[in-house]
């Protein structure tokens, strides 16, 4: 959606939190040493030997002696993740390195590889304490984070559906499954974004592209299969890899997300980031120019915004309550507003944006601009 | 055009001769003095980068000084509250004192909290005040009922009626508020508006806006008459900010005027009016000095030889503009002109979108522009080169007083 701009979200956010490296090589650290943490996993069950530790290397020694395979992690206050193993069979051991600063983690072992994992509170001590967490920071991070994932998880099936229909070449079912299979991506796209490889990839629109770029081979995504279904009314083989080719890349973005570098100011400026999107991108009917889906993007963006400010709101509710009444009075507006534009509240099945007057823009951009603005302080108000 | 019939063709004036005042609507016998603000408070002319005082009896930006520069916005409320509105104007005060003084709004445009975007957009930072003012006006739809206002509307405030020939776009007219910001500095201008606007997301969306350059109209008749797009001097005789006796007959709302909030202020007409600049230049000097009744150099009215004479209507053709804008002509109607000219590019069939962004302040719209335009637009061979094509109406309310004074507080409080 950014077409080329590279963003300066993506310009640092890049930057991966993740410090550590995982590894099962057999390592130089010998019982005894404060470095070693041992870590026995069971079925119901996950127990260190030790709760504290001197920041800097660390080494995991995990021992499955339960019946189902695990996974272990270390993990930040947040739910970020410092380093984690998968696939520890039952009555092996692995060994899990990690480089970890002064702080809070926790370590967390996953009997089958499924839910939020049996957890242990740990801590490394040393100089260069990092500052004092807000818990309730922490938590509405460690929770956007989930919705990330979810975001991402429910996007696979239903780009598939989209995929399968392109390489069938059903013209009607690829259209009908094109804008749903957008909207997890647009609701948490600024963390999409952050991994700056991706979104060129599957959301790069024709106007993204660079002088001599071939529209044929350097253009690839969703927007392109979006011009081949709308505009030339056609499947082309090239159209059939390219659906491939998106999912291969989106799942490269499902695996990416829980890597993200998520702080609550990075939430509170990507849901700001979402209207900008809606105002840069969409209510301009820039984003969607075949399709003239815009209105299932501009929902899209404007539930993730919402997400990120509900979770952040306790905290700035404290710092900045009027601030809070105005969000919460605005997002009502935009949705409401939007709402006119769909029969069913519960579906996606938006008015097509050539069929959305100039009248009805100025005031869709006006609502926008309505919830900007405040949202513009929220990360203000949530740092303060 | 609306009644052709009713337009005499060009060539209908050829021949005549006569004098006049320029593209817009009357003006006349003005005194020749320096400068002010109605004489409580003199406004530096010369002193281009100074500061013009934010309150006074009068808002400033109708007897001050005519600017080089305008940047004019037309807002719709978007909030239904009453109190919501009350509150933005009172942020609008505030900024506006700020603003015109030379200062940022807000704590400024740096050195606050990094994660917040900084109050003042910045871009004003480092510029003179550039005499920069702030003029707010009500249009008619504020007064519908949505604030409890419907009563409060002045009878002077009325829905201006369809002239002949106008072709008005609705995205171009009307607004239940507006702010004209004029500075000597377009940028200054530029940054009032923009943070105006910015304050007031949520509460009010720009309907539409008008740059402006090269006033087409001075209020400091010692000074260079300007000249508008068509090449003629434009308000030779208009009311000068220091006549205070023409400001008091045909500009300012007196107190037995009503209703009481608006004692002090003024009625604000805006026009936007294209010409037709390609065709106008293929047209004979003769022609031109004909259409306007006076001539293209000099300015002097038909049958004299300096601009300032007394014009002689009789030797101008009868529909000439000059004399049928006249005051002479229309019972001694007068205005107070503040207009600029405006170019937005080109159209899409290559030609200048210009023309003249009329903006003219006076006592009682039934009274002047609309039996002045009434008679323009129905006679004036000039119509032939213009189009209405915006238009706009706003009581101005009385200025600012004080600190704890803010725009409208009378027309909120009273009787409330």
């Amino acid at each position: 959606m950014r077409a080329a701009r590279a963003t300066l979200a993506s310009a640092t956010a890049v930057a991966l939190a993740v410090i550590a490296t995982g590894c099962t090589e057999k390592s130089d650290a010998k019982a005894g040493d404060d470095h070693l943490i041992s870590v026995t996993a069971t079925d119901d069950k996950c127990e260190v030997d030790k709760k504290e530790f001197p920041a800097g290397h660390i080494e995991l020694a995990v021992e499955n002696k339960g019946s189902k395979v695990t996974e272990v992690y270390i993990l930040f206050p947040d739910d970020r993740i410092v380093t984690e193993r998968e696939n520890i069979g039952p009555g092996t051991k692995q060994n899990v390195t990690a480089e970890v600063k002064a702080g809070s983690y926790q370590i967390a072992c996953k009997p089958g590889m499924k839910g939020d994992g049996i957890r242990q509170q740990v801590k490394a001590t040393g100089g260069g304490e990092s500052a004092k967490r807000d818990p309730k920071l922490d938590a509405a991070v460690a929770a956007y984070r989930k919705y990330a994932q979810e975001q991402a998880d429910e996007t696979l099936p239903l780009a598939k559906k989209f995929a399968d229909a392109v390489k069938a070449g059903d013209i009607a079912a690829a259209k009908a499954a094109y804008a749903p299979s957008r909207i997890g991506w647009e609701r948490t796209e600024p963390v999409a974004e952050s991994f700056g490889d991706i979104d060129p990839k599957v959301d790069l629109r024709e106007d993204g592209l660079e002088e001599g770029q071939d529209l044929e081979k350097d253009w690839t995504g969703w927007h392109r299969l979006e011009r081949s279904l709308w505009q030339d009314g056609k499947l082309t083989d090239r159209d059939k890899e390219l659906a491939d080719l998106l999912i291969k890349d989106l799942e490269a973005w499902q695996d990416k997300v829980n890597e993200a570098e998520i702080t609550p100011t990075s939430m509170a400026n990507g849901a700001k980031e979402l209207l900008d999107e809606v105002a840069t991108g969409k209510v301009t009917g820039e984003e969607e120019r075949y399709s003239h889906t815009d209105l299932v993007d501009f929902k899209a963006n404007v539930e993730g915004a919402e997400e990120s400010y509900n979770l952040l709101k306790p905290v700035a509710e404290k710092n900045d309550p009027e601030l809070v009444k105005e969000l919460d009075q605005q997002f009502a507006a935009l949705n409401t507003l939007l709402d006119k534009y769909r029969k069913d509240k519960n579906s996606y099945d938006f008015t097509s944006y050539d069929k959305v007057g100039k009248d009805e823009r100025k005031e869709l951009s006006d609502g926008v601009n309505a919830l900007a603005e405040p949202l513009s302080k929220l990360a203000a108000a949530v740092v303060k | 055009m609306g009644d052709k019939a009713e337009v005499p063709s060009r060539r209908s004036v050829l021949g005549w001769g006569g004098a006049g005042l320029a593209l817009g609507a009357a003006a006349a016998g003005g005194t020749v003095a320096a400068l002010g603000d109605d004489g409580d408070g003199t406004t530096p002319v010369a002193e281009s980068g100074a500061a013009v005082p934010f309150h006074g009896k009068h808002q400033a930006g109708i007897a001050t000084a005519v600017q080089d520069r305008l940047h004019f916005a037309a807002f719709d409320v978007k909030t239904k509250d009453r109190a919501e509105l009350i509150e933005l104007l009172k942020e609008w005060t505030e900024a506006a004192a700020l603003m015109t003084q030379g200062h940022p709004v807000g704590q400024g445009a740096y050195g606050g909290i990094v994660e917040a975007p900084p109050d003042d957009t910045g871009e004003a930072l480092g510029l003179k005040p550039s005499r920069l003012t702030l003029t707010v006006g009500f249009g008619p739809s504020l007064f519908d009922g949505r604030f409890g206002l419907e009563g409060k509307r002045p009878k002077a405030l009325v829905d201006l009626p369809k002239f002949p020939g106008d072709n008005l776009d609705p995205a171009r007219s009307g607004g239940d508020l507006c702010v004209q910001a004029c500075a000597d500095d377009p940028q200054v201008a530029v940054h009032a508006i923009r943070n105006l606007a910015r304050i007031g997301f949520g509460k009010v969306a720009i309907r539409w806006s008008q740059l402006g350059f090269g006033k087409t109209s001075s209020t400091t008749p010692d000074a260079q008459t300007p000249r508008n797009m068509m090449g003629f001097k434009d308000g030779t005789r208009n009311i000068a900010g220091t006549d205070t006796e023409n400001l008091r007959k045909h500009v300012w709302v007196s107190e037995k005027d009503g209703p009481d909030w608006m004692a002090g202020g003024s009625y604000l007409v805006a026009r936007r009016i294209r010409m037709n600049i390609e065709t106008w230049d293929r047209t004979s000097l003769k022609e031109q000095e004909d259409i306007f009744g006076r001539t293209k150099g000099e300015g002097a009215p038909f049958g004299k030889k300096r601009e300032h004479d007394e014009p002689n209507l009789k030797a101008m053709p009868e529909v000439a503009h000059v004399r049928l804008a006249h005051p002479d002509t229309n019972g001694g109607a007068m205005m107070l002109r503040r207009g600029y000219s405006f170019t937005d590019g080109t159209d899409g069939l290559g030609r200048l979108d210009a023309g003249l962004f009329f903006l003219a302040y006076q006592r009682d719209v039934r009274d002047s522009f609309i039996p002045v335009q009434l008679n323009l637009a129905r006679r004036d061979v000039l119509n032939e080169y213009i189009q209405h094509v915006g238009s706009a109406v706003f009581a101005v309310p009385p200025g600012v007083r004080t600190d704890s004074d803010w725009w409208g507080k009378a027309l909120f409080s009273e009787g409330a």
